[in-house]
């Protein structure tokens, strides 16, 4: 299917992004349009415009800034992959974004677009959320600076104004001396996920991230009741079945299967990080 | 034996275009005033057409069923007792059978504007209840497909045996029920074609992505009510068929009436989302199947009651009835057992029409009956292999002529397995088992046999009474007068090396270098008659008659040569491009040049044809060569996530001689990576309504290079008794044993944990839902 006629614009500033945004009632951002680009062939997604941000130099950043890793929206998997954008850890972010797809979707795809598609299967969406990231969001008023755990509100969806745009992800660069764990399951390579657990261990604090079920990830911050003696440390220690029973407390909507390979996944990313 | 001849591992000739994108395919022809087509497809299963409102603006772009003029519909009849045939309206009339049934023609400059023209049409359907189960479509009470059949079955069939008498020997009794999913044949380029009027010659050219040029140049001739003289199909390169381009396309036909309609050329090129919501049309199958044992594992009879999913209409050539007809001849597969009994019907449903995918019945057949003798051996706690070698024809008994009269041309089954127990290590296994692995995993290993009949012929076929009856394949080869030599065949190949394997055939005979033969393909005008690509005949009957085409040019050649040498016909030979007598040559360029261009050193009584021959072929025997293979894997099944990994996988292949070992090498791993697909990851559900529930390739999933492990292929050569150069059809065979195979090793990996697969594909969710439904029964057991 091809898609339906629409105008093109692509700006070179973030102001005329937003001028753009704010002047059409049908417009549409694309960044990497790696999941833009079939919803629009299959007439899923039919705008009036495209406002295409991938020349919009601030959104190409990423820079360490004081405390934080910045990284403009429009920076590509690719980029990441390649080790050409600050990281933390011992390269988890190079390695989430080598796990992305395909190397040509990582090419054009972008964080940013990522994140503002809020696909719960998404990679970026489970890793940045153990990370404690923020997103910078543009709109007519300014910048507004919100957690990442409070932009995302649902499967595919987001706080995002219709004239806003997601401008800028910060990363807390503290992390960087933390311990790292992630693990996907899918049904083969480049596939989306089916469960991701994400793990991210620091001298006093666990974070764990369960994330490609049917809503958006959820957030554990303190792991500790899935683990039989209650030791977050003790990764021999966790429990299938608390971790099930505690999956659905926390709103997870999966069946018996979708609950157990989440379960698993969170253990292995578990076991990756306090190794 | 020459370097370049049969049996030579060339490289492919065909690649030079086609790995540097130099190919032509249908969405590379660009013709001047040409016009794109999109069709506006039914949204639903089963409805009735109450009316179809096209804007007025339209109405010269936008065509329906009404506007048709004596367009008939497609009609693929079947000789066998009791089939129903079906007539598929080219666009939809009175109701629409199937998601994606074509119901309006859109005609415009580019394709967008064809699908916004799509989207304004209005049509008022009255839903039907859908047939969407091929089991509840059998039941009395079910909603009809076609109303004035009564039932929903385009055909029956009966194999009858006392199976009473068998019980009561039995020592054992294994049943089981068996389910194959839809599935999507997804070849790299999809569905094509481009109709052009040529008023000079007042003739249709068709150029479409086809398997069968001269069956779709019949189909249409039939369909549209002008003479075949009136109608030219082009097949150019081909991006991969395996049965999905075997097929009239109601599409084609449209496509050909608009452009003599329109007088302009018109293209529609099928997208993704066509291809599989309007196009899954394979391997559903279900079975429930008894075996019959005595103690030692030999089995004593077999009691089957197969359906298939056969889709809505009988699609052309094949017909609704080859898959589920074929189950019945096949499903004893390469074992010798007295009494079998096997029920088959083919269903009618809300679905796309059933096509034979690469393997054809085989796939599913084989899944079935290596899963029963897997089941037979758990029960009699026998090592699997032991009753497959129980049970297995003889190397001494061939040629054998099975239960089902199929006639085994040759073979040694059981040495193929023992090679492939001997590859897997199948002790080294055993005890990896009984170890267990450190990760959690469970290792399992599994077999499967199969021998695949190809090439098979009119006596075959005859009995099918399809629109299509092989017979004699012809080749046409004719020298060039710079002693270049064109061969012209029917068939096509779109993947297979027919281009470097027929080429390997002439150079056989006549000695004509590789860069000095051209093939040519893919065009009713230029090339014989053909049934064409299928049912893996090529290299046998193509290439049968290649070689009876270059015999006959061989001896007028040396005919000629005899004169310039002033010798006698017999006493010369061709060698090397080159006629010999004694010590004396002559170059077959220069037979070729004399004969062209200087006819006054011909011998008085030349034979006046000349050097271009049209000869046929057809084996000794046309009841199908038979190519087999024993598949051994081993895999490490996670019984938390259902995850499979393939650590090892052997095939043991005897397909006669090999023209070129490598292309036939390419051909296993192609098949193997399709059986893999079947195996593990393809699947077309279809909801209640009969909704096809996967429309892009992130829901319907195949095998990528990371899901297809290095294979260890071994090959074996018993040539066939009936064919010219004892080759045998092996194109298909590596599709057809990796479900069983896999599966087989999925069971016994899980056999400590009480759970069994009769499925396919075997998903993780379907692993780990069988494991604990067997932990849920041992626990109220105990």
């Amino acid at each position: 299917m091809k898609p339906v006629a629409f105008d093109y614009a692509r700006p070179r500033s973030l102001d005329s992004a937003i001028e753009l945004l704010k002047s059409r009632s049908r417009a549409k951002i694309m960044a990497g349009a790696q999941t833009l680009g079939p919803m629009l062939n299959l007439r899923l997604v039919q705008p009036g415009l495209l406002v295409d941000i991938t020349r919009i130099p601030e959104l190409l950043k990423a820079e360490t800034i004081g405390d934080e890793i910045l990284r403009g929206a429009c920076v590509s998997h690719a980029a990441i992959e390649d080790g050409r954008t600050p990281d933390v850890g011992s390269g988890f972010l190079r390695r989430i974004a080598r796990g992305i797809a395909y190397r040509a979707v990582r090419t054009r795809g972008t964080i940013g677009g990522s994140l503002a598609h809020a696909d719960p299967a998404a990679d970026w969406l489970s890793a940045l959320l153990v990370l404690g990231a923020f997103v910078e969001i543009a709109g007519t008023d300014g910048r507004r600076r919100v957690a990442l755990s409070d932009f995302v509100l649902g499967a595919m969806q987001c706080d995002l104004a219709s004239d806003e745009l997601l401008a800028a992800i910060r990363i807390p660069s503290a992390i960087r001396t933390a311990r790292f764990g992630y693990h996907k399951l899918c049904r083969k390579t480049g596939e989306f996920a089916d469960a991701i657990g994400a793990v991210c261990l620091s001298s006093d604090s666990m974070t764990l991230v369960a994330g490609a079920g049917s809503g958006q990830p959820i957030l554990f911050r303190d792991p500790s009741h899935f683990m039989r003696d209650g030791d977050p440390a003790n990764a021999g220690a966790f429990d299938q079945d608390l971790a099930m029973q505690s999956l659905k407390r926390a709103g997870h909507g999966g069946d018996e299967y979708e609950l157990q390979i989440q379960a698993v996944a969170m253990q292995r990313a578990l076991q990756e990080a306090v190794r | 034996m020459d370097k370049a001849g049969i049996g030579a591992s060339l490289t492919r000739k065909e690649d030079d275009r086609l790995m540097r994108g130099r190919g032509q395919f249908v969405g590379d022809v660009h013709l001047a005033g040409m016009l794109e087509v999109a069709f506006l497809r039914s949204p639903l299963a089963h409805a009735r057409i109450k009316s179809i409102h096209v804007p007025e603006d339209l109405s010269d772009s936008v065509f329906t069923a009404a506007d048709l003029d004596g367009v008939r519909p497609i009609r693929a009849v079947s000789a066998l007792p009791g089939f129903k045939p079906s007539d598929q309206p080219v666009l939809a009339t009175g109701k629409v059978r199937h998601v994606g049934e074509l119901v309006a023609m859109c005609v415009a400059r580019t394709r967008a504007e064809a699908e916004d023209m799509a989207a304004r049409i209005d049509v008022d359907f009255e839903d039907l209840p859908a047939v969407h189960d091929m089991l509840k479509a059998r039941d009395r009470n079910s909603a009809l497909v076609h109303e004035d059949w009564g039932d929903n079955l385009f055909l029956e069939t009966l194999v009858n045996d006392d199976m009473a008498q068998v019980a009561r020997q039995a020592a054992v009794k294994v049943t089981r029920e068996f389910r194959t999913a839809r599935q999507c044949m997804s070849p790299l380029e999809g569905r094509g074609a481009v109709a052009q009027w040529d008023s000079r010659l007042a003739q249709l050219t068709i150029t479409s992505a086809t398997q069968m040029p001269h069956i779709v140049r019949s189909g249409l001739s039939e369909c549209l009510g002008i003479d075949h003289g009136a109608v030219r199909v082009v097949a150019p390169d081909v991006g991969g068929g395996f049965g999905y381009k075997g097929i009239l396309l109601p599409e084609e036909v449209c496509l050909s009436w608009g452009a003599m309609k329109l007088g302009r050329p018109l293209r529609w090129l099928e997208d993704r989302r066509e291809n599989l919501t309007a196009s899954a049309n394979c391997r559903e199958h279900h079975y429930v199947v008894t075996a019959y044992a005595d103690k030692q594992g030999k089995l004593l009879g077999l009691d089957a009651e197969a359906t298939v999913d056969s889709g809505a209409y009988s699609s052309y050539p094949f017909s609704a009835c080859l898959e589920a007809a074929q189950v019945a001849s096949i499903l004893p597969g390469v074992y010798d057992f007295p009494h079998y009994h096997c029920h088959t019907f083919s269903a009618a449903t809300n679905k796309p029409p059933i096509l034979p995918y690469r393997g054809v019945a085989r796939t599913g057949v084989c899944f079935a009956m290596e899963l029963m003798i897997d089941a037979v051996a758990r029960e009699l706690g026998l090592e699997p292999t032991e009753v497959r070698m129980q049970n297995m024809v003889r190397p001494e008994q061939m040629p054998f002529d099975n239960i089902t009269k199929k006639h085994f041309d040759s073979g040694d089954y059981p040495e193929a397995l023992r090679r492939a127990i001997e590859a897997i290590d199948l002790k080294a296994v055993r005890k990896r088992q009984q170890r267990g692995d450190a990760d959690g995993r469970h290792v399992g290993v599994g077999f499967a046999m199969y021998c695949e009949q190809a090439a098979h012929g009119t006596s075959v076929y005859a009995g099918w009474g399809i629109p299509m009856v092989p017979g004699h394949e012809q080749a046409n080869a004719r020298m060039t007068p710079d002693g270049g030599l064109e061969l012209r065949v029917g068939v096509h190949s779109h993947g297979q090396g027919l281009e470097t394997t027929l080429s390997q055939v002439a150079h056989e005979i006549l000695g004509i270098p590789h860069e000095k033969i051209m093939v040519v393909h893919g065009d009713t005008a230029l090339t014989p008659y053909s049934t064409g690509t299928w049912g893996s005949r090529c290299m046998v009957m193509a290439g049968g008659a290649v070689a009876a085409a270059c015999d006959e040019l061989a001896l007028r050649a040396r005919a000629i040569a005899a004169n310039l040498l002033q010798t006698k016909p017999e006493k010369v030979t061709l060698l090397n491009g080159k006629a010999v007598s004694g010590k004396v040559s002559v170059e077959l360029s220069e037979i070729a040049r004399v004969w062209y261009r200087r006819p006054q050193d011909l011998p008085p009584d030349v034979n006046p044809s000349g050097l271009e021959v049209t000869a046929g072929y057809k084996p000794q025997r046309d009841s199908g060569t038979f190519s087999y293979a024993a598949h051994a894997v081993t895999v490490a099944v996670d019984p938390r996530t259902g995850e499979v990994e393939i650590l090892d996988y052997v095939v043991v292949e005897d397909g006669g001689v090999l023209v070129n070992p490598m292309i036939v090498d390419g051909q296993i791993y192609g098949g193997v990576a399709q059986g893999i697909g079947t195996a593990l990851y393809e699947e077309m559900p279809y909801d209640a309504d009969g909704q096809p529930l996967a429309s892009t390739f992130s829901d319907y999933l195949l095998p990528g290079a990371t899901e297809v492990p290095s294979l260890r292929l071994f090959h074996m050569e018993t040539p066939s008794p009936y064919t010219r150069f004892g080759v045998k059809g092996i194109g298909e065979g590596g599709a057809i044993a990796p479900p069983a195979a896999i599966t087989n090793a999925i069971n016994d990996a899980l056999r400590p944990l009480g759970a069994e697969l009769c499925v396919s594909p075997v998903t993780p969710r379907r692993i780990v839902e069988a494991i604990r439904a067997a932990r849920t029964s041992r626990g109220a057991a105990a």
